[in-house]
């Protein structure tokens, strides 16, 4: 939902971004690194990068960190509260909380990570093809109006809920509406680099289409998708959420928050934490991937970054 | 004025019926026989054929898609699969709590997110304006459903200050009605009123490099007619795209909004046609929420030069 403010004057910042000849920039790599590096100087900052390890870290190594089984059914303990042997208590089924949470994380960074490469590729597909080749752009591009005016959570519950909610097919869901905005900011991109002398130079000294798109264009589109990449990626894990949230998501026995927070909702007064943790590792994460993609954002693209 | 309105319309209905092709297209182009859904596993192959014709999956694609818009241009959604009730009837049966909650978001986020914008465009760099960027960032990071559940936690069990969950029509009276609507309203709010706090700042502090503000303040005026009369008016047209734009999210937001807080609206409704697997209501539903979403933007549009005068069509 962040990704609205900055969506906006995503074609602006894209004819910026070519303008500006960043492939050219590329051996400042190491400013880069290091204006990153520098951001984490600041207070929230470095706490969002706190969280983001332990996020990472919690789904990397779920089985070392104290974990039972996320999906082992124990009737004997069901909704137990906080207890040395179960440390964020038990759900309906007894099967530990915080087990549960810890291996959400996993499920969240696989499903975030999955839909942002898939859209990424998706995206930069149509993207050129609609940016280089005039007669497939219109074609392509009201296709993309079409999607993008449906908002995204009820055309991924449609699709959920034709295809039936596998792992793969929640991971297309999420994707396809993300999908518009990144064709359009690819197209852009193509766009503006089009008209470039070293482009020109490059299809009269007879350069041939798909080494001229991928040497000298397509490169371009780098920095910018890299910032939109942050932006799907939390509005990725978001989705996932909210999908298994509303009970059409991911299937119920993968421990998701999203899961997790649908299935707490029949025993909340009784045992709020149910909701409330997998609710709080969600929010975390959300928060710690917004606050890192502004700081990308503001060394990739310092043009925007003055305005937000 | 009234001829650019007509333009505009008519460059909504390509963008319209591109909704009505993607929405039929996924419905009939996903795997799987959606008549072998609709009749579930043990169906049997007549009752199969039965929901084949009654739905026209028996004839060719184009024209099952011709034939499904121009039920659409005389208003014919279809009927439930569950109920047998015309979807039109039922979208307006379940229409109250999605409008109040929308209406009450839109409000409260305006009243609350035009002046922290303002305010933090003003206090800029300052502790003021990292503060509400920071609350800002967390508004976008909390999602609504974690806030909903929070505020129901802390301030209704807790602290017993509203009930818990449920609605009740506004002819039920004002009081019942808003009571349940507060946290509903509170919570969703959270997202929206930090996109437009924050447009609402950036647009502001974008206005302020502008030459006729450095007249403003040339000719004496104090900051804060320079910022509410010159700077925020200015800044009007930008913060209204975003309002705009984001009903997207509010729409997604009052879906969820409503599981929450258990409302039976329009949100509710999607949410149980997709359990039910009632194509037709879901159908119905994504078309009617584009629409709005759609006219929406368009009515922004027209109104920009109320809000600018400079904009003349």
């Amino acid at each position: 939902m962040r990704a609205v403010v900055n969506q906006l004057p995503a074609e602006e910042q894209a004819q910026e971004a070519g303008n500006a000849p960043l492939a050219a920039e590329a051996p400042q790599a190491a400013r880069i690194i290091k204006q990153l590096t520098g951001a984490l100087r600041s207070g929230p900052v470095f706490v969002a990068f706190v969280i983001l390890v332990i996020v990472v870290l919690s789904a990397l190594a779920a089985p070392l960190l104290g974990t039972r089984d996320p999906v082992a059914i124990d009737p004997g303990s069901r909704l137990r509260g906080i207890s040395p042997e179960h440390w964020l208590g038990t759900d309906a089924f007894g099967r530990d909380t915080y087990s549960r949470v810890v291996y959400g994380a996993r499920v969240s960074l696989i499903v975030g990570a999955g839909a942002t490469f898939l859209s990424i590729f998706l995206g930069l597909l149509f993207g050129v093809i609609a940016g280089y080749f005039r007669v497939a752009d219109a074609i392509i591009m009201r296709v993309m109006d079409g999607v993008m005016a449906i908002p995204s959570i009820l055309l991924a519950i449609a699709l959920v809920s034709l295809t039936g909610g596998s792992i793969l097919t929640v991971l297309v869901a999420i994707t396809i509406p993300e999908v518009p905005r990144v064709v359009r900011l690819v197209r852009s991109v193509i766009l503006s680099v089009r008209t470039e002398p070293y482009v020109e130079a490059a299809i009269s000294l007879g350069t041939r289409v798909p080494t001229l798109l991928v040497r000298h264009m397509v490169p371009n589109t780098v920095a910018p998708l890299i910032v939109q990449g942050t932006y799907v990626f939390a509005a990725a894990i978001l989705t996932e959420a909210t999908l298994s949230f509303l009970g059409a998501g991911l299937p119920p026995e993968i421990p998701s928050w999203g899961n997790m927070m649908s299935e707490g909702r029949m025993y909340f007064q009784l045992l709020p934490g149910l909701i409330l943790y997998p609710g709080i590792a969600l929010a975390a994460t959300l928060l710690s991937v917004n606050i890192l993609g502004d700081v990308v954002r503001d060394v990739l693209d310092p043009k925007m970054a003055q305005k937000s | 004025m009234l001829a650019y309105i007509a333009r505009r319309l008519l460059a909504t209905i390509p963008v319209m019926v591109m909704v009505a092709v993607v929405v039929f297209a996924i419905l009939r182009l996903t795997p799987g026989d959606p008549a072998a859904i609709i009749a579930g596993d043990d169906a049997t192959a007549e009752q199969l054929e039965k929901i084949r014709q009654s739905m026209g999956l028996d004839m060719p694609i184009h024209l099952q898609l011709l034939q499904w818009i121009s039920r659409l241009l005389q208003g014919d959604l279809g009927v439930s699969l569950l109920s047998g009730t015309p979807v039109l009837s039922m979208i307006g049966d379940r229409m109250g709590p999605s409008l109040a909650l929308a209406l009450g978001t839109i409000v409260v986020t305006v009243i609350i997110a035009i002046p922290l914008g303002v305010v933090a465009a003003w206090k800029r760099g300052k502790l003021l304006d990292r503060t509400i960027m920071t609350l800002s960032v967390l508004g976008f990071s909390v999602p609504v459903f974690v806030v909903g559940y929070l505020l129901i936690y802390y301030l209704s069990i807790q602290l017993g200050l509203f009930p818990v969950q449920g609605y009740r029509p506004l002819s039920e009276g004002f009081w019942p009605f808003a009571q349940r609507l507060v946290l509903p309203v509170l919570a969703l709010s959270g997202v929206y009123v930090a996109l437009i706090a924050r447009i609402t700042r950036s647009s502001i502090i974008e206005v302020m490099g502008e030459d006729f503000i450095r007249t403003a303040r040339a000719k004496g005026a104090t900051e804060r007619i320079v910022l509410l009369r010159h700077a925020l008016r200015n800044a009007a047209v930008p913060i209204l795209t975003v309002i705009g734009i984001g009903i997207a999210s509010l729409i997604s937001g009052v879906v969820v909004t409503e599981s929450v807080f258990n409302l039976p609206g329009l949100g509710r409704l999607v949410v149980e046609a997709v359990l039910a697997r009632d194509y037709p209501v879901i159908q119905g539903l994504i078309l009617l929420f584009s629409f709005v979403y759609i006219l929406i933007n368009l009515l922004v549009d027209v109104l920009y030069p109320v809000f600018d005068p400079r904009i003349r069509y």
